[in-house]
């Protein structure tokens, strides 16, 4: 019993970190009907930002440096997904581009910011340094590190106050009323395109603390790192329904679990295989994802 | 251009192509030697260290007047630690460069690639330090001068038993690598022969960086020593989690382990675990301190293992020409087969009827965060 609680506190850490990335592409598939495949390399951004300033930090473990690099973070990888909406996709949605046009180009943004990566920092992994020295706790038998605490934390948090912005706000609310008719929404005087640009800001800045919270816990980081997190967030997000926020964290905390849980009783080779069956699983039997409200179209 | 003309132009063009190849193939003026290595990604310690090997072996016997007369000419290529890309330029050094033989890959799965295209085309491969069995067995044009997996999976569990008094040993390994696996197995062979018990086997693929799963199982069912036959870029992080996860039990590694990031990443983690390896800089030995210190001139470092294996492949191979005392590859394969107590650095190197090496392996154990010579254990 005890090995299975623990296990399940290894799955949390991660079932909140597929959460924080899950949210961004269920978001923008809310407002823009797309799947954003960069979204991946932003949350590798993310980490590749943190560790910038790290490594430019003199007193690395102080706990403003600490608040200092996840800023940074965050606010290099909002910039980004500004960028890659401004440049990327806008034009494309103005003109009512059909959908595959701006699936490939999501691609492609993808593979450029991969390759960039790649250019930049070298295929080699880098080890990121550990600003949050490491204490264990036990409770009831149960190991907890203060990085799993912290992690499991923070992303409930984020998604707490993500929730108040999205339904308290007027952004928010706009926000809604662009997912739920776009049409309608800029007949009534919405400002459609800064509605984008907002909700590709939230969801790259959820990101990019994902991206670092990753790096403090594994701590190691490459340029190639946000593939297949970035591709299992999308599977958690279609898990839940894409399009729906509460969805994407469920969605995220279930595959987390689900993962942890497949690799400790069966053998950690079916993990990813697993993330990827229950994709193909829900598109089959429940296209609407578990939270999802009905006729979704299918992906 | 008017569409007439294309035709006879591209026709003129391949024509030129085709008689330039055709043209009679001239004395050569040196000895090509091929070296296929992973100078990035994520094997490039090991490819960047066997590179400084063999440079530095490679401009000793060039000082030394080459060999039958001509000068000794490296052409390395990187692959980028992809297999798929070790094929490539596998191919490029055998069509293109004309290579008389190869010296690479660094690790077992790209030499397993490659091996099939080299004795095709009858190109004597010799790999520095692919230590998975298979990789000979592909024909007769493949040598290593480093020990087999087998060799070395069961000398440490020998080591494990003997000097490390382990009883409940668990594997952790790489099921995407013929070296874990075979390291895998060859240790729990010998470990259950010799009256240990294998409590738990646990696996993970190469690029993970999460590991606290199978370490927790393998926590529950306490076993002495934990064995990972890994790459150092994935045990530094196994070692740091499972110490992480408070684990006491021993951890012991192969000559993956052997390279300065494995202690970058685990830092103090890593003090009082141990590893087999080809090679020690603190061995007495007086041709290792010449190796030694003709290194530490050129690249003011000291050499990894890696790095003198690559240092002992070149001399091994030149070594070989010089009795085939031909450039023909049949001749060199044939004296390849014949290396009978080569004195390397690494040890004396006997290539046997397998053409692998028969050679000591080296203990090392991480004190201090450095690794410190601790013992010899014999063929």
């Amino acid at each position: 019993m005890n090995l299975f609680l623990q296990q399940l506190v290894n799955g949390l850490a991660w079932g909140g970190i597929y959460a924080l990335i899950s949210i961004g592409y269920t978001m923008v598939y809310g407002v823009m009907q797309l799947i954003n495949f960069a979204h991946g390399d932003v949350f590798m951004a993310g980490a590749f930002a943190g560790l910038v300033v790290a490594n430019l930090l003199p007193n690395k473990t102080s706990f403003p440096s600490v608040i200092l690099i996840f800023l940074s973070a965050m606010l290099f990888s909002t910039f980004l997904g500004i960028l890659i909406e401004r440049f990327g996709y806008r034009s494309l949605w103005k003109k009512n581009a059909p959908r595959l046009s701006l699936l490939i180009v999501a691609v492609s943004i993808s593979l450029l910011l991969e390759n960039g990566g790649l250019l930049i920092f070298g295929a080699a992994p880098r080890s990121f340094p550990q600003i949050i020295p490491l204490k264990n706790y036990s409770l009831g038998g149960i190991l907890f590190t203060n990085l799993q605490i912290i992690l499991i934390l923070t992303s409930l948090f984020l998604m707490g106050f993500l929730h108040i912005i999205v339904m308290r706000t007027k952004m928010g609310r706009a926000m809604r009323a662009v997912a739920e008719d776009s049409e309608m929404a800029a007949l009534l005087g919405i400002p459609r395109e800064r509605i984008l640009s907002f909700t590709f800001a939230l969801g790259s800045a959820l990101a990019g603390i994902a991206g670092v919270m990753v790096a403090l816990y594994t701590p190691q980081i490459n340029p190639l790192m946000g593939l297949l997190p970035g591709l299992k967030a999308f599977v958690a997000a279609v898990l839940g329904g894409i399009g729906s926020i509460p969805g994407a964290m469920l969605g995220g905390f279930v595959l987390g679990e689900a993962e942890t849980l497949v690799s400790a009783y069966l053998s950690s080779s079916y993990r990813d295989l697993l993330a990827f069956l229950v994709l193909i699983l829900i598109l089959l039997f429940r296209p609407q994802g578990l939270l999802g409200k009905g006729a979704v179209e299918k992906i | 251009m008017r569409r007439a003309l294309v035709i006879p132009l591209l026709s003129a063009l391949f024509l030129a192509v085709f008689l330039s190849s055709c043209g009679k193939k001239q004395e050569e003026k040196t000895v090509k030697i091929g070296v296929i290595l992973p100078l990035t990604g994520l094997q490039s310690t090991f490819g960047q260290s066997v590179r400084k090997g063999v440079e530095l072996a490679l401009e000793e016997v060039n000082k030394a007047g080459g060999v039958l007369g001509k000068q000794v000419e490296c052409i390395i290529e990187d692959d980028e630690s992809k297999s798929d890309e070790a094929q490539t330029v596998a191919m490029k050094l055998i069509t293109k460069d004309k290579v008389h033989l190869i010296i690479g890959e660094v690790v077992s799965s790209s030499t397993l690639a490659i091996a099939p295209l080299c004795q095709r085309y009858k190109i004597p491969l010799i790999t520095p330090s692919a230590t998975n069995v298979d990789v000979t067995k592909t024909g007769d044009f493949i040598f290593r001068t480093c020990f087999i997996d087998d060799f070395q999976g069961s000398a440490l569990a020998r080591f494990a038993i003997e000097n490390l008094k382990s009883k409940r040993a668990a594997i952790l390994k790489d099921v995407k690598s013929d070296y874990s696996l075979g390291l895998a197995s060859a240790f729990a062979n010998t470990f259950k022969q010799m009256g240990g018990e294998i409590v738990n086997e646990q696996a993970y693929t190469a690029g993970d960086t999460d590991f606290r799963t199978q370490l927790t199982s393998m926590k529950a069912s306490n076993p002495d020593l934990i064995f990972i036959p890994g790459y150092y870029t994935e045990v530094g992080l196994i070692i740091r989690q499972a110490r992480e996860l408070s684990i006491k039990a021993m951890l012991l590694g192969g000559d993956g382990w052997d390279s300065p990031k494995l202690i970058e990443i685990a830092k103090a983690d890593a003090d009082g675990t141990y590893y087999g390896t080809h090679f020690s800089p603190e061995e007495k030995e007086p041709r290792v301190q010449e190796f030694v210190s003709a290194f530490k001139k050129k690249y003011n470092e000291v050499p990894d293992a890696l790095a003198a294996l690559g240092y002992d492949t070149l001399r091994l191979v030149v070594d070989a020409i010089k009795r085939a005392r031909t450039l023909d590859s049949e001749k060199i394969k044939e004296e390849l087969a014949k290396t009978d107590n080569f004195p390397g650095v690494t040890g004396d190197i006997t290539i046997d009827e397998n053409r692998n090496a028969k050679k000591p392996i080296v203990i090392l154990k991480i004190e201090g965060q450095k690794p410190t010579y601790f013992t010899t254990i014999k063929p």
